[in-house]
Order: C-alpha cells, then sequence, then structure tokens
C-alpha cells in the first residue's frame, strides 16, 4: 500500500510520523488465519542451523538468521460504515552474514532447506562482492550466546483473538459518540501488530519471541460550513506494547487534568476520548488567535513525546551522528567530540533522559534486540549532560563501550537490521507536584496537549512543533483555548529551558507507530515517556493565514 | 518470472475469474524485480536485491467484498484464491459505498519501460556507486548515496471484461556530499525510467559543487525573501497541494479547496494566471501507468480500473478539476477523474542560470526538508531548507546562506510568482525553477 493510498483510506491527517510504502507487509489472510500458529521453535532451530551452516561453509565469518512471521490487523472507518478492514500476514527469512569484513544480506519467502541455504549462499556472494569497494571492515561488539531462551510481551488479551465485530462495534460506538456530540465528520482506526520472531546466530543464541504492538486512533472534525472553516482534533491515546486490554479504560489508569482534562496511562477509554474530542474540536472553531511571542510552556506528556523523539531520539542515533543516513534522514548536531568533552550542556540541570528497551507497556521493550543481545536500560542525558548514545554492536567500539546497546532492529524479515531508536524519556521530576501545582505558577504560558505539525531540520537544532490543543495561562490560570500556535526553538535552547517537571504520578508515555529511518525505508515503534514539563520562554509563532 | 508478459498475465487472470461465484470478481496481479545499493562515509553500506510476484482476488456479493492473495500459481492454488475471496466476501460488513465494477476500458499506451533498465544488475549497481564515489574521495569531499532500481509489470482484469497491462520501469538516484570539515553540503536528485538517461558521475558533480560552495554560510535575518526555487524544492509543497485536491473533502467544508457558504472553489481563479498544471500518463518525458495503481508515482487511481487521461488541474490560475472517487462521483453525478500519477507544470523557456540572472536581491533554494502539514485549511506547511542555499545579489550568486525553516502555503506562493524557469523531471513529475516574491523565512537554523 503507497502511503498516500493509506492516507486516504484511513482518513488520517498528518500526524503519524512517517507512513512509508509498504505500510502493509504481506499477503492478505482471513482474520481467522492470524490465529493460526506458526512453525514449532523445534522446526525454525532446525531451519536456523541449515542457514548458519550454509553461510559458514560459503566462508561468512558470522552470520545471524531472522524467520519471521509479521501479522497485521488494521481497521478503518468512518461516520457509520466501515472503510476497511485489512489482515496481513509475512513470513519468511532474512540471513545477515559477515565475510571479509563485510555485511552480506539476502532474504527469502522461500522457508524450506533448500531455499535458505541458497539464500545463506546469496548473502555470503554479496558480503564479498561489496568486499572490494569497502573501506571501512566491520567490527563486531562481542555477545556471548544467550542458549535457547523466549520473550512474550506480557498481555491478558491477544487482540488477534478478539473477534473483528467486537472491534467494529467499539468504533462504530466511538463514531457515535462523536456525532452525538457535534461532530461532522470522524475517521477512527485500530492497528494491531503482532511479530514472531526466531532469531539464531553463531554466537550460539536460539531466541523466540512473541511480540504486541496496539494504536487505536481517530480524528474527529467541526466543520463551519458558513463561514467556510474547519478544525480537527485527533486522538490523545498512545500507541503501546500491550494486547487488547489497552482498551479497557480503567479509571485507575486516567489522570485528571485541569478544565474536566483526562490522561491516559496504561488504559485507553476510547469513546471517553472521542466525547470530549467532539466538544473541543467545537471549542477550537472560536478560540482565540495566538498573539505571536515568548511563553512558558506547559507541555503534556503526550504533546512532549514528540519532542523528545525529535530533538533527543533522533540526534543520539549513532549512525546519525557518523554520518550513515546523510543522504537522508540526516546527521547530528551532538557530534562526538561534544560527547567527549564530557561538558556538553544539551538542558538544564532537571533534564535527565533515558534510553531503554526494558519499560513495561512500551513499544520499544523486548526481550532481545534483532542481533541477539539482551535489552536495558542507560543514560543518554544526566542532570543536562550528554553521556552516551544509542549503539549496536558494530557501532559499540566506536563510543568505547564494551557491549551494544541492544538497538538493531528489522521491520521484516526481509529487511536489514540496522540501528534504531529505543524507548528514550526524561525522567519525572523528584519533588511533588501536580499539573495544577505547575500551571498555578505561570504567568504567561500556554499548556499544550496532543501531537500536532512536527519539523526539524537535518542535524536537529532547529525545530517548529504544534498540538491538539492549546489554552492560555495567565496569572497561573486556564482563561481559554488558543488556535493557530506553534512553537520554535533551537534543542539546546529549549531544553536548557527546562524549568520544571511534575512527577511521577503523572508520567506517561507517549509513542509513534511508524518511526520511518534508512533507505529503502523502514519503520519502528518507539515510546517516550514524561511527566508535564514546563519551558520558560519559548518563541510561539501565529500559524493563521488567508487563502 | 517476476515480469510476465501481457499474454501470460492475461491467462492467469482469465483463469482465477473462470473459478468465480460471486456476482463480480476482479483481479490484480502484479511483479517486479528490485535492487539498490547505498552508500555513506564514502563506503558502500548495504545492497540488496529481492523479486516478487504476486496475485490478489476480490470477490463481490451485492455490497459486501472480500480480497485474498497469494504468491502460488498452480491451477488448485489459483481456486483456492477465487473460494477463500468469496468466503471472505461472505463474512464482510457492507459497504454502502460499494460502487459496481467497470467494464473494459480504453487505456493508453505509455512508454513507461525501458529494457535498459530491466537489465540492471549487480555490478551495474556498483559501477554506478562507484563513479560517484570516486570523484568524492579524490577531492576529499564525503559521499553519501542511494540508487534503487525496479522493473515490473501490473495487470488487472475483471468479470465484466475489463483488463489492463503495463511494464514499467524506474530508476531513482539520491546524492548527498559533504565536506570534510562539515561545513558544506550539496545533493542532487534524479528519477528515470530509462537507465540510460542517468549519470550518477554527472549528478555527483552537481552535488560537489554546491558542497564546496556552501561553505562557511552567512547568517540572513529570517523575514520575506525573493526566492528561485529548484524543482527540487517545490515539488514536495506543489505536491501536496495536488494531493489536496480530493472533490470529497472539498464539497464536505474541510479542504483548502472549500469556500463560505458550503460551495467549492472549482472554476474559481486561485493563483497567478500564468500557472497551468496538468496531467498526462502519455508525457514522454514522464510516461506513467495507463490506469490507477502499479508504476504511478502519485498514487495513481487506485485499482479501480480508471484509465488515466490528460486532465487539467489548473488552467491559467483557474481551478479546472478536482479528482474524484467513484462513488463521491456517481453521488455528485459528474464524470470524476481519478488522481494523477505524475504532474506536469508548465513553464517558460529560461534556465536556472538565466532566472538568477534577473534577479536582483533573493535566495537560491536547493531543496525543502521534513516539510509538514501546519494549517490544512490554508495548505500551510513548515519545513527547512537544505544542503546549498546561496543569496543572489545583481543577478549572481554572492555567498551562501544559513538554513531558514519556512511557514508558507503553496496558494500563497503560487500568487506570488515572478518567472518560471524550463520544466525539469522531478520525482516522476515536469516542475520549472520557480521565482517568487514574499516567500516567509520564520528562523534561521545552524543544520549544515
Amino acid at each position: 500500500m503507497k502511503r498516500r493510498e493509506f492516507m486516504q483510506l484511513s482518513g488520517l491527517s498528518l500526524g503519524a510520523l512517517a507512513l512509508p510504502s509498504g505500510l502493509v507487509m504481506g499477503r492478505e489472510v482471513s482474520a481467522e488465519q492470524l490465529l493460526q500458529p506458526g512453525a514449532d521453535v523445534a522446526f525454525k532451530k532446525q531451519l536456523a542451523d541449515i542457514a548458519l551452516n550454509a553461510a559458514r561453509s560459503k566462508g561468512a565469518t558470522y552470520t545471524d538468521v531472522r524467520i519471521g512471521r509479521y501479522l497485521q490487523q488494521y481497521i478503518f472507518t468512518r461516520e457509520t460504515q466501515v472503510q476497511n478492514v485489512t489482515n496481513a500476514e509475512s513470513y519468511g527469512v532474512g540471513i545477515r552474514v559477515m565475510a571479509n569484513g563485510t555485511w552480506g544480506f539476502a532474504a527469502t519467502s522461500d522457508v524450506t532447506p533448500d531455499g535458505i541455504a541458497t539464500c545463506a549462499a546469496t548473502a555470503v556472494a554479496i558480503a564479498k562482492a561489496n568486499s572490494k569497494i569497502q573501506t571501512e571492515p566491520v567490527v563486531l561488539a562481542p555477545q556471548k550466546g544467550v542458549g535457547e531462551v523466549s520473550w512474550k510481551t506480557p498481555l491478558t488479551k491477544n487482540a488477534f483473538e478478539i473477534p473483528v465485530k467486537e472491534k467494529i462495534d467499539l468504533l462504530m460506538n466511538v463514531n457515535g459518540e462523536a456525532l452525538k456530540y457535534g461532530a461532522a465528520f470522524v475517521t477512527s482506526n485500530l492497528f494491531f501488530v503482532n511479530e514472531q520472531k526466531y532469531f539464531a546466530s553463531t554466537d550460539g543464541s536460539y531466541i523466540d519471541q512473541d511480540i504486541h504492538r496496539i494504536w487505536p486512533t481517530f480524528t474527529v472534525t467541526a466543520i463551519d460550513k458558513a463561514a467556510g472553516k474547519f478544525k480537527t482534533r485527533d486522538a490523545i491515546s498512545s500507541p503501546m506494547g500491550m494486547g487488547y486490554e489497552y482498551l479497557d479504560g480503567l479509571a485507575s489508569e486516567k489522570i485528571p487534568g485541569p478544565n474536566g482534562l483526562v490522561g491516559y496511562r496504561n488504559s485507553y477509554d476510547m469513546i471517553e476520548d472521542a466525547t470530549m474530542a467532539a466538544k473541543q474540536t467545537k471549542e477550537k472553531m472560536t478560540a482565540k488567535s495566538v498573539t505571536p511571542g515568548k511563553y512558558d510552556l506547559v507541555l503534556d506528556p503526550n504533546h512532549l513525546g514528540l519532542t523528545i523523539h525529535e530533538s533527543v531520539g533522533h540526534p543520539l542515533e549513532l549512525d546519525r551522528v557518523l554520518g550513515y543516513e546523510a543522504n537522508y534522514a540526516g546527521t547530528s548536531f551532538a557530534t562526538l567530540d561534544k560527547w567527549k568533552s564530557g561538558t556538553f550542556n544539551y538542558g538544564s540541570k532537571l533534564v535527565n533522559i533515558v534510553a531503554d528497551k526494558t519499560q513495561p507497556y512500551t513499544l520499544g521493550t523486548v526481550g532481545y534486540d534483532d542481533e541477539g543481545v539482551p535489552c536495558k536500560e542507560w543514560d543518554l542525558i544526566k542532570d543536562g549532560i550528554l553521556v552516551n548514545y544509542q549503539a549496536i554492536r558494530d557501532q559499540a567500539a566506536i563510543i568505547g563501550e564494551k557491549e551494544s546497546h541492544g538497538c538493531c532492529y528489522a521491520d521484516n524479515w526481509n529487511s536489514v537490521q540496522f540501528q534504531r531508536m529505543p524507548n528514550v524519556s526524561l525522567r519525572p521530576g523528584t519533588e511533588k507536584r501536580s499539573v495544577l501545582d505547575m500551571i498555578k505558577g505561570v504567568e504567561k504560558g500556554i499548556y499544550i496537549i496532543g501531537r500536532g505539525s512536527y519539523s526539524i531540520d537535518q542535524q536537529r537544532y532547529n525545530f517548529q512543533f504544534g498540538g491538539q490543543l492549546f489554552y492560555e495561562i495567565k496569572n497561573g490560570e486556564l482563561v481559554g483555548m488558543l488556535d493557530d500556535v506553534a512553537y520554535q526553538s533551537n534543542t539546546q535552547e529549549f531544553w536548557n529551558s527546562c524549568a520544571q517537571l511534575c512527577d511521577k504520578d503523572d508520567y506517561r508515555t507517549f509513542g509513534s507507530f511508524f518511526d520511518g529511518k534508512g533507505q529503502p525505508s523502514q519503520v519502528s515503534a518507539v515510546s517516550h515517556g514524561s511527566a508535564t514539563t514546563r519551558f520558560n520562554g519559548v518563541n510561539v509563532i501565529n500559524t493563521g493565514r488567508k487563502i | 518470472m517476476a515480469i510476465l508478459t501481457k499474454e501470460e498475465a492475461k491467462k492467469i487472470i482469465d483463469k482465477v475469474l473462470s473459478y468465480s461465484k460471486a456476482d463480480e470478481m476482479s483481479v490484480a496481479l502484479s511483479g517486479n524485480r528490485t535492487g539498490n545499493i547505498r552508500y555513506a562515509r564514502n563506503s558502500v553500506s548495504t545492497s540488496g536485491e529481492t523479486t516478487n510476484l504476486s496475485l490478489s482476488v476480490t470477490a463481490v456479493f451485492g455490497k459486501k467484498s472480500g480480497t485474498a492473495t497469494i504468491n502460488e500459481f498452480d491451477d488448485a492454488s489459483l481456486e483456492k484464491t477465487a473460494r477463500r475471496a468469496e468466503e471472505i466476501a461472505q463474512l464482510a460488513p457492507e459497504n454502502p459505498e460499494y460502487v459496481p465494477m467497470l467494464g473494459p476500458q480504453n487505456y493508453l499506451e505509455t512508454a513507461s519501460f525501458a529494457q535498459s533498465t530491466a537489465d540492471i544488475n549487480a555490478e551495474y549497481r556498483a559501477q554506478a556507486a562507484f563513479d560517484s564515489l570516486d570523484p568524492c574521495r579524490k577531492k576529499n569531499l564525503t559521499a553519501a548515496g542511494y540508487l534503487e532500481d525496479t522493473a515490473g509489470f501490473s495487470a488487472i482484469g475483471n468479470s465484466k471484461g475489463l483488463f489492463g497491462y503495463n511494464k514499467a520501469t524506474s530508476v531513482d538516484f539520491s546524492i548527498t556530499v559533504r565536506t570534510a570539515d562539515g561545513l558544506g553540503s550539496g545533493y542532487a536528485i534524479r528519477d528515470v525510467n530509462d537507465v540510460s538517461k542517468l549519470s550518477t558521475k554527472a549528478a555527483t558533480e552537481v552535488a560537489m559543487q554546491k558542497a564546496l560552495a556552501s561553505v562557511n554560510a552567512r547568517a540572513l535575518e529570517p523575514g520575506k525573501y525573493t526566492v528561485i526555487l529548484e524543482p527540487a524544492a517545490s515539488v514536495d509543497l506543489l505536491g501536496n497541494m495536488m494531493r489536496s485536491m480530493d472533490a470529497r473533502n472539498a464539497d464536505e467544508g474541510r479542504s483548502f479547496l472549500s469556500k463560505k457558504g458550503g460551495e467549492t472553489r472549482l472554476g474559481e481563479k486561485l493563483f497567478d494566471e500564468r500557472v497551468t498544471i496538468y496531467s498526462d500518463p502519455a508525457n514522454i518525458e514522464i510516461p506513467g501507468s495507463p490506469f490507477g495503481g502499479g508504476g504511478g508515482r502519485f498514487g495513481g487511481g487506485g485499482s479501480d480500473g480508471r484509465p488515466q487521461e490528460k486532465v487539467a488541474w489548473i488552467e491559467n490560475g483557474v481551478v479546472k478539476n478536482m479528482y474524484y472517487s467513484r462513488y463521491w462521483a456517481e453521488k455528485k453525478g459528474v464524470k470524476g477523474v481519478p488522481p494523477p500519477s505524475g504532474f506536469i507544470m508548465m513553464g517558460g523557456t529560461q534556465s536556472l542560470a538565466d532566472l538568477i540572472k534577473s534577479t536582483e536581491k533573493g535566495i537560491l533554494v536547493t531543496r525543502f526538508w521534513y516539510i509538514r502539514a501546519v494549517d490544512p485549511q490554508t495548505l500551510l506547511y513548515t519545513g527547512l531548507t537544505r544542503d546549498g542555499t546561496f543569496y543572489i545579489e545583481n543577478g549572481q550568486i554572492k555567498f551562501p546562506v544559513k538554513n531558514f525553516r519556512f511557514n508558507e502555503s503553496p496558494v500563497i506562493m503560487l500568487n506570488n510568482l515572478e518567472a518560471m524557469g524550463a520544466p525539469q523531471r522531478i520525482g516522476g513529475n515536469l516542475i520549472p525553477p520557480l521565482k517568487i516574491r514574499d516567500f516567509t523565512f520564520t528562523s534561521l537554523s545552524d543544520a549544515v
């Protein structure tokens, strides 16, 4: 499916980070087929050993093999009808080898002993051919084999076991509530992903993983035809590394905010959010256009996550820093000399940013990465100082690390694995503070919720972000909704203006389901946690225009 | 095997249709071979090749449809797939917007296939990469580039007698060259159907020249400037605008083409009178797919089988057409054209150099980056300049300037048109270099 066709199909506004072509990867199947078990572990081990032996016999010095079954179910609706239900399955083998100090990769959907042996030989042949123009031989950080192990996303309701009818009924209720409360149009979507991945390497690892992700979302549109005006509000859900239980809407996971606003932690009430969205979209139609200038910003976790993603997550990807993404995503301002100095002030002393692939319920969390490295947590920014990057096995030595950080990922069996962002999160404050406490201290500010327009340069200095909801703060109180708001800043300046953090009770994760990178482009899913945070004196522009 | 002939494709499609027990059945069959080579830090990083052949069958009962896909082609598999699609259709919810399938259509012949591209192999790719890397290594510049080639076919058919077949090839090449000190960066991008028209060396030389010329950029105050946008800069803004010309959104009041009172801007003059944009799948410079889907770089018309024709979208500044789904066209009682597979903006005869020569004060923009919608109502977009931004004074490039962030709408931009050069192929479209006055830059970026 082409990205644009997807956008038309889903009715999504331009909110997703990247929706590259090939979003639906695999052949269409029936919903019941998604429940059929894949090959068993013993059989997969036999196949993997064929790949490892075949590559070794052709001269590979290292080999890893991924036997993957990737399941997707996407449901798209608008108003009172279902637009599309897509069930897709993709099954195949990707084999990565090293020969003459050079990587080679080949993949096949022919998952038979012969097909796999041929594929392994092709990978070695590519490695040997490319080694002739290779100028930087690959150095792999050591990784001890982990033996035969397994890992599963902890979930209580496998989304693929829930009948499609139940899911459609939910979306029809969501749309019905939005229409009841004044929406002119509403689109709603459910995305479910299950990666069944078997990894084996010549290090002696045989890893079986069953990974689940979910993303419920919608867009509500209000129209004033007489005035020729329309406004939208997207869901403030987050994609999660969870099963269908995310949609239980548990009261215990709701965080009450000012003005009747609700934040959702690890359980989402989609109908409640759609109701609020319909009311808020109507309110947006008459919201005051912002006066440009400097404001103190109070940023909700469902908004701040994207700012963290773009201004901290991406610039600290070591492959960008080293220049591997120069022709596409770009390089990074966070160069090795800044890190080596040990004094580079990325942010104020309050800024502690941690990378992990271990936080419960998050998109980045797995047991092992796609190089067989056990997942962990490490600091990127400590007390405002840049202290580390995100690295994989062939980069670890460059930054003096003895082992990989475990952030290697491929989005399908036929894609080659490379460095992808782990969860990158801002630690909450240690002093007790609620959102209301924070707003009370702001004289002239804007409270921003939800993910809106976003753009950042190729070295991650200059950025501009919008949002879904903007509330003006005057003398410690919310005084009404604003429109046409976007803030522009510079990464280092912005993080140094970080002035106050709410505490752990307000901590929530934001997620990106389709983060794009690489050529050919691959997607990955990643979460960003934070509590509501205050940034002082940020430049706000007015985006209103007349055509 | 991945590229079937018209006869081979028709035989398979007819076989599947012969198994149909549904009210209607359609079949889409496509295959391709695609290869790539990627390099960075002056060395090859990854390279690969894949082949695909797949068949998709859609069965319809009343207003219920189901689709099944398979990549095996023996008779039993084909029949199984037809049955599977029928089973899924029986279980599907009714789609009130379903429109019955089209009968036979007349499709234009397009020259979208080139044997030279279909013949590309790993050695060709390595040589193409070397031709780009070698001059950079010799000049102590750092190259990062990507070449991707595809050769494939797409065939469609249905139980009402429709049949279409098209073969297409494409090559996309992009190159970023950076100076060793990281203070200069240049870019070039090319796309062709016929690889014999591509020189990775020539494109790389443009990027090298821009990298060297962009070192030590000076800061200019953000504000409104006359800009000369190379086609690589304007293509995304114009493409986004073209993709926003959906009739249903306009009729529903949620488009830049909606206006007060519930009407649309169809037939209104919305741009400078020199602005004419049309599409033509038979254009020899950007041959596209004769029917939707497969081969089109612009989303095509979906897989509903409607033919791609020559369509005027904007003529002398007037909105002439919007694109329709078949459902919406039927509801509105209009013919309803599908979205195009590429667009052509008419320009002048001047070269980029001529445009620069005639500019008293302005900014030359190589490309924009990270363009995102800010306001769908006004088509306001933000993004940044990248890889070669230069100050022009008295008809000459004076010095490189630091990158800017812009906030601008292509609608406003095409009202502030000063001059246009000769159209060039970019991303499957033909776009002239554009000179635009009062282009809005809102802040500076330190990025190189």
